[in-house]
């Protein structure tokens, strides 16, 4: 298939590898952030192909991931009530809340429907005037535009039934707070190309300078993460820091600024808690006060924080990278997809997921107990 | 932003089981495989279902019969290259033909939903008298029910079927050995991609076109070419994958495929890459993938090619071992990694 198949090519890969091996003269540890770029790695075994002393570790980018359980609890709560159609991406409804699942709530009878696109839940809203319609608006900068672009919509139209549960969380500040965390090992990043596509790498090259790590904005296809990989380690070893885009066939220093300023329309930013990490800092986005009546928390009430509950979930360490997903004594025993402990093994962007559908059989690498603070 | 974040590495404990029936445990993957292996067949136990095959295989006063049974619901009832009428009938035609039966009776129920327009079941009906005698079987017995409007998607149907086994072969993952070939009949995915790409309003340069089909001339044809056939399973929901993973467990091997070597077509492609899915996990209807002995794997293969449903038949991988009993994948970069079986349905991705 064309433009698919060039960047899958065996051939191509092999010499990649080979050219990273011959540049890599001592052990580097390398961050991929996003989830897409990790189910690629795992899935066509990227990482096999490279030196033992190169490690990749998974990065918090997977929006399924870090969605905090208070947003899924409320969901699940609003979901559950009869007047409501609650619209979402696939991969949500299978996420853990505090007790319930929205699969869960859709087999109890809640009218849960799955959505390609924010501006079908304006489509259902229109069509249904009577029902209040929701939609779960997770993800990163990313899915960010389609979102404000339907609230702008559902604004010019009046649309009062629909509203917005919005979890949205930026790149940035995450990158930033692995970077300044005292177990950091990350010595290098590939930015994730889909959402540079949107926001440019402006706001990488001040990371990138001040915590002395190179930042390569990298594709997704094996070919893309490759390269990506080798421009970071040619950094690494000659002691660059330097945002660097290896995506250059989607991706603009500025970025798409039309999407920017659409975001920048309807939301603003906030502090987020990120589920498995914690709360950072002006990490997240919520919708502006001139939008706030399309707010599902202040429609249906604010999400209640979650209680605590202790759980042999790692998930935390794993997307901070300091764990490996086989490294938890969880990982594919008493945790698995069907039984989840955490979000990362529920979506196919989460790390411990791609583990466990395409590498459950490896041993850990090293004791649980020398990696676990 | 330098001040240090605090990490509070903590998840919540989740449900560990579903106490309602989720729409995933009709999925194919393994919620249903528990559904089936928990709930179901402890309830029923008995030697012949205990062979889990696509056909229970019955010995009827010394002559062997193949018998099935299988309920369709798909939504849209109509789509290319089919609908719900010529699913009912080749589904279960190929359930028999797994077996290496020769299939010949099918019934047929109906669960008609109140407002169903009699022209939607006419045109059902028509349907599936075609494909029966196309597979070469008859409709001898069935029955209809009605039910309230919104109690049913305009029609369910369920079918069942028998079929006379006239070869001496074992066709069971049982009799899988190591350094068996593995054939798969055709392209992967029609079926599924075609179902989605109406559901979803896609639109491609050319339409996907289902490959619902009869299979049994094709695993005839291969019988009666005098191939050692070990095992055989055709490819439904879950698609290539949770087939093979079935074998390789119910078999204690490990079977290996190659990913360049199983056939795709471009919109097929297509439609997945938008999507996110994978064309492993795709549903299929008239696909199937053989087991032989290594020395017959060409022979059996030009078998498949000569036939107009198997021109895109492939050998696409081998049995490497006894254990561990699991499905490996050399990726198209030339690494190895294990085919699982998914929790449920795929769901589309967020980005």
């Amino acid at each position: 298939m064309k433009f698919v198949d060039e960047y899958r090519d065996a051939e191509v890969a092999r010499g990649y590898a080979r050219a990273i091996g011959r540049q890599v003269t001592r052990p580097w540890t390398i961050m991929e952030i996003c989830g897409g770029q990790t189910h690629t790695i795992v899935k066509y075994g990227v990482d096999t192909l490279l030196p033992e002393s190169l490690t990749l570790v998974h990065g918090p980018g997977c929006p399924v991931c870090v969605t905090p359980i208070e947003l899924i609890d409320k969901a699940v709560e609003i979901a559950a009530q009869p007047d409501v159609i609650f619209c979402s991406f696939g991969d949500m409804l299978r996420v853990p809340g505090t007790t319930d699942d929205l699969l869960t709530v859709k087999a109890r009878g809640g009218d849960v429907r799955i959505v390609y696109s924010p501006l079908d839940t304006l489509r259902i809203a229109r069509e249904h005037p009577a029902k209040q319609v929701v939609f779960f608006a997770v993800g990163f900068e990313t899915t960010a535009p389609a979102n404000a672009m339907a609230v702008a919509q559902a604004k010019r139209e009046a649309l009062s039934n629909f509203s917005m549960l919005v979890s949205h969380v930026l790149v940035p500040p995450a990158m930033e707070a692995i970077l300044s965390s005292p177990q950091n090992r990350v010595q290098g990043f590939l930015a994730a190309g889909h959402v540079c596509a949107v926001m440019g790498y402006q706001e990488y090259e001040p990371l990138a300078a001040r915590h002395r790590v190179p930042i390569v904005v990298t594709g997704f296809e094996p070919l893309d993460v490759l390269q990506g990989i080798a421009m970071c380690v040619a950094q690494l070893e000659t002691g660059r820091a330097e945002v660097e885009n290896q995506y250059a066939r989607s991706v603009r220093r500025e970025g798409n600024t039309t999407a920017q300023q659409l975001m920048a329309d309807v939301f603003r930013v906030v502090p987020r808690k990120w589920r498995g990490v914690g709360e950072i800092p002006q990490s997240g986005l919520g919708l502006r006060e001139a939008y706030a009546d399309f707010d599902a928390e202040r429609r249906f009430g604010p999400a209640a924080a979650a209680t605590h509950v202790d759980s042999e979930c790692l998930s935390g360490l794993v997307l901070q990278g300091v764990l490996k997903p086989h490294q938890c004594p969880a990982f594919a025993t008493r945790c698995t997809p069907e039984r989840p402990l955490g979000a990362p093994m529920v979506s196919s962007e989460g790390a411990c997921a791609a583990y466990y559908r395409y590498r459950r059989l490896q041993p850990a690498d090293a004791p649980v107990s020398e990696r676990h603070p | 932003m330098t001040e240090p974040v605090e990490f509070n590495a903590s998840c919540p404990i989740p449900r560990s089981n579903y106490a309602q029936i989720l729409l995933a445990h009709g999925g194919g993957g393994r919620l249903m495989h528990q559904l089936i292996e928990d709930i179901i067949v402890p309830t029923f136990r008995n030697p012949v279902l205990d062979v889990r095959h696509d056909s229970a295989v019955l010995d009827v006063g010394g002559a062997r019969l193949a018998f099935t049974t299988d309920s369709y619901v798909v939504r849209p009832l109509f789509f290319p290259g089919g609908d719900i009428g010529t699913l009912a009938v080749n589904g279960t035609v190929n359930d028999l033909a797994m077996s290496g039966a020769k299939p010949l009776y099918l019934s047929a129920s109906f669960v008609l939903e109140e407002g169903l327009p009699v022209e939607t079941l006419q045109r059902i009906l028509a349907s599936m008298r075609r494909a029966a005698d196309a597979a070469e079987v008859q409709i001898v017995t069935g029955d209809t029910k009605v039910v309230d409007r919104g109690k049913g998607d305009g029609i369910f149907i369920t079918t069942a079927g028998v079929g006379r086994i006239e070869h001496a072969l074992a066709i069971t993952p049982a009799s899988v050995r190591p350094r068996d070939a593995v054939l798969l009949s055709g392209d992967l995915g029609r079926h599924g991609m075609a179902i989605m790409a109406v559901r979803e309003g896609l639109e491609f340069e050319t339409t996907i076109e289902s490959d619902c089909a009869p299979l049994a001339g094709l695993v005839a044809d291969l019988i009666s070419g005098g191939i050692q056939v070990r095992c055989l399973r055709d490819l439904t929901r879950g698609g290539l994958a949770s087939a093979l993973i079935e074998i390789a467990e119910a078999g204690g091997v490990q079977v290996h495929i190659r990913e360049a070597a199983v056939p795709v077509a471009e919109e097929v492609r297509g439609a997945c890459e938008i999507l996110g899915f994978d064309p492993l996990y795709v549903a299929n209807e008239g696909r199937f993938v053989c087991f032989t002995p290594e020395a017959d794997a060409e022979q059996a293969l030009r078998i498949l090619r000569s036939h107009p449903l198997g021109k895109e038949a492939s050998i696409i991988g081998t049995v490497i071992q006894k254990a561990p009993a699991l499905v490996t994948l050399e990726s198209r970069i030339g690494a190895t990694r294990i085919v699982d079986m998914l929790s449920g349905e795929q769901l589309p991705r967020i980005c």
